[in-house]
């Protein structure tokens, strides 16, 4: 241990009236306000290169943010892709993740959608073949379609928002299910807003 | 990167003769960017792009280990603004980079790295020596490719250069398989070319940049706060003229050291954990902070509820991403550093009332002086020596340093005035980088500046084997290692925060380095007491290559000020019992 330095001690120091909260974000000192997660759908518009879809699974794990589905697919150009991801974060993460998307070199836009988004998640779901009568019927009444049919199993297919999927699920609950594969959401934007802009050097 | 500068270079050189392969198309990439120097190690699956080197232009410096390769290609970067080219073979050799990459990463160095790969019919066989380098190297490159195709791989190098210096700087990486290198082709690579979906901004939104030109005017306690991108922005200059035009005091990060002149009476010099008093006070109190290319690190910020929670925050930034990323930004402004600040200038409505703000900052600076006391019977202070050596050097010289102790002494008591002149590892903390950095500053510096390392015991123990391509070279580089014969900040913390626990930071035995380097071919010095410094700095720096100097310090001199990690910049302890 050396002396150090001389000069007014920390305590006869001038100090700030303010503070920050967790998130760098300037608050009122005397309040708390640590911001709150909500659930968000963010998609994005990407050229099909090898390594993107990894890039952008590892760009959430990297960074801790809280990823609930995350889907891929083909798109109206063969040369794109869209990947649409569901996330639950405070704001200033979700912006951070909108522009960390748009870091990603092949990623061609990436936007937040509204709650308005038109937006739909599949799910096969397969139980026990004790009651397929009653199971058709559950089935139907969510407007979904029997896949498959067997003496020992039932394999279901059901479409809708993710609410509806977890009622149905709970309502299929009691037939006994054996395994369920779900996709993820996947959404465009409604009516005429663009869910994507791609410029038009890229068209 | 300055919007002046293109990557448009000259055109080929005169004596080139056609491509005939990939590799040859590869090199053709490399002196069509006007490359003049790389540095790598050779290996099996590289090969055939050294074999295409045999005949160019470009002159390949051998190192040691691949590290060093990368950290000398990043030096070279960093001195040039010019990309610095690193190469490696498959396998170990690529993994042996990914140090020198991320550090690049995290300080947004120019780098093109090009790996060998073992052939593409093989790839994912586990062949010998085979690594997934493009999955390795992924999250600490700005962009990295995997080489496919012989008529495109030159391209794809171009591109790669584009990329490492264009928009913010980094590192990429381009993987080459030995059967594309290998492969005949006759395609000529163009001019380096960003890809279509990457247009980094220039100017920042003029209402923008308006409404925080206004903020700014109306503040009573601004501060400009200089980060590494305006270094690497070329904007040294507008950031200078703006402090100076307006009166308003300058804090650095420690990336932009250099980025304003320390002598200049509006310098309040670095900030951060172990930043001056004064800069970490100005910061702490100021209403608004001008941020211009800093990422606000948190050896910066300390933690962030106490960061400058007065200030309205102007954050410019040529990377979207940053603004708000750690601290909220008032006012974003995306560009490029040059630009947006000549923009902010001109837009300002008028000059800020600073003048007694001002005076208030040199009062700080009077009150938390940087100084240390001097027993001269006693053991020489690292302090002492980093005074001594800027002393008898000229102003532009290069200082490289490793991590730890001494790069804090170095940082603090060396007085720089010049961008580009502080070659450092700070992101990253890579111990090690001095050697090697100096290396690669030696061929980025010109003839008559001087480069000097300042490395620590500890750091320059994991590179010293760069010494044998300085001595092979007859490179002229300085280093100076102020042995406490500790891993001294990691001592300094276990006595502050571990009880004095000294767990694996104390050496039972040491090296004598000015006989090691005598070994590698360099000239060894050594200095136990201060009537030795003055001639001792001299005749080394006065020696013709690599030389050496043991610099045998006061063991147990810790770096001060400091804040704690996470901790309240405007409390920065000034000696042990503040922590």
């Amino acid at each position: 241990m050396t002396d150090g330095l001389q000069g007014p001690e920390p305590a006869e120091r001038p100090r700030p009236e303010g503070r920050r909260n967790s998130q760098g974000i300037r608050i009122d000192p005397e309040v708390e306000a640590e911001p709150q997660a909500r659930r968000t759908t963010i998609t994005a518009l990407v050229e099909n290169e090898p390594g993107v879809l990894s890039e952008v699974s590892d760009l959430f794990s990297r960074r801790q943010y809280n990823i609930e589905s995350l889907t891929v697919g083909t798109t109206q150009n063969p040369e794109w892709s869209r990947v649409t991801v569901v996330v639950e974060e405070p704001d200033p993460n979700i912006e951070q993740i909108e522009k960390q998307l748009d870091k990603v070199v092949p990623v061609i836009h990436t936007r937040e959608l509204g709650a308005d988004a038109v937006s739909r998640e599949l799910v096969l779901v397969k139980l026990d073949a004790d009651e397929p009568e009653r199971v058709h019927a559950i089935t139907e009444m969510y407007d979904g379609t029997t896949l498959d049919a067997g003496p020992r199993t039932v394999t279901v297919e059901l479409t809708g928002s993710e609410r509806e999927i977890d009622d149905a699920l709970d309502a299929l609950r009691q037939f006994g299910i054996r395994e369920i594969a779900r996709t993820g959401k996947t959404a465009l934007a409604r009516g005429e807003t663009k869910t994507s802009i791609a410029p038009d050097r890229l068209k | 990167m300055s919007s002046e500068r293109t990557i448009e270079r000259d055109a080929e050189p005169e004596s080139a003769q056609p491509v005939t392969s990939g590799a040859e198309s590869v090199v053709r990439a490399l002196e069509n960017a006007s490359v003049d120097t790389v540095f790598g190690v050779q290996g099996g699956a590289i090969m055939p792009v050294y074999d295409a080197l045999y005949d160019s232009a470009i002159s390949h410096v051998t190192m040691s280990h691949e590290q060093g390769a990368a950290h000398a290609a990043d030096a070279y970067g960093h001195v040039t603004g010019n990309p610095g080219i690193c190469m490696a073979t498959s396998g170990p050799g690529a993994t042996n980079l990914v140090t020198g990459l991320a550090d690049a990463d995290m300080d947004s160095d120019p780098v093109v790295a090009l790996t060998g790969q073992v052939p593409t019919e093989f790839v994912g066989s586990d062949a010998f020596q085979e690594t997934d380098t493009t999955g390795v190297t992924r999250p600490i490159t700005k962009e990295n490719y995997f080489a496919t195709d012989p008529d495109d791989v030159g391209d794809t190098v171009g591109e790669a250069f584009a990329m490492a210096e264009r928009g913010r700087q980094g590192p990429t990486l381009v993987d080459l398989p030995k059967d594309v290198t290998n492969a005949d082709t006759d395609r000529e690579p163009g001019p380096a070319r960003l890809p279509e979906t990457y247009r980094p901004a220039t100017e920042a939104d003029p209402a923008d940049v308006d409404a925080a030109a206004k903020t700014f005017a109306d503040a009573e306690r601004p501060v400009i706060l200089a980060g590494g991108g305006v270094i690497k922005a070329e904007a040294s200059d507008r950031i200078r003229d703006l402090a100076i035009e307006n009166d308003v005091p300058v804090v650095t990060t420690m990336p932009g050291i250099g980025a304003f002149p320390e002598d200049h009476d509006l310098s309040l010099s670095w900030a951060g954990m172990h930043g001056t008093g004064y800069a970490n006070l100005a910061l702490t109190m100021a209403d608004c902070i001008f941020a211009v290319g800093t990422r606000f690190d948190d050896r910066l910020t300390g933690g962030v509820e106490t960061f400058a929670p007065d200030a309205e925050i102007i954050h410019v930034d040529i990377d979207p991403a940053e603004i708000s990323k750690n601290i909220q930004a008032d006012h974003g402004l995306v560009g490029d550093a040059s630009a947006v600040v000549r923009q902010f200038a001109d837009a300002l409505p008028r000059a800020p009332d600073t003048e007694e703000w001002v005076a208030t900052c040199w009062t700080w600076k009077n009150d938390y002086p940087l100084d240390y006391s001097i027993d001269e019977d006693g053991p020489v202070k690292p302090q002492f020596v980093v005074e001594a050596v800027d002393a008898a050097t000229d102003d532009d010289t290069l200082v490289t340093t490793g991590v730890g102790q001494h790069q804090m002494w170095a940082a603090q008591y060396w007085t720089f005035t010049e961008p580009r002149t502080w070659v450092s590892s700070h992101g990253l903390g890579t111990m090690g980088y001095g050697v090697p950095a100096a290396i690669g500053a030696r061929y980025a510096a010109e003839d008559d500046q001087s480069v000097v390392c300042f490395d620590g015991d500890g750091s320059f123990l994991m590179t010293c084997q760069g010494l044998t391509v300085a001595a092979r070279e007859n490179l002229d580089i300085t280093v100076f290692v102020l042995n406490n014969e500790f891993i001294g900040m990691v001592r300094q913390w276990q006595d502050g925060f571990f009880d004095g626990r000294r767990m694996a930071s104390e050496y039972d035995w040491i090296p004598q380095f000015d006989v090691l380097a005598e070994a590698f071919g360099a000239t060894g010095f050594r200095i136990d007491d201060y009537d030795e410094v003055e001639d001792t700095v001299e005749a080394a720096l006065d020696a013709d290559g690599p030389s050496v100097v043991d610099v045998h310090i006061d063991p147990e001199e810790d770096v001060y000020p400091m804040v704690p990690s996470g901790g309240d910049n405007g409390l920065f302890a000034l000696r042990g019992d503040h922590l």
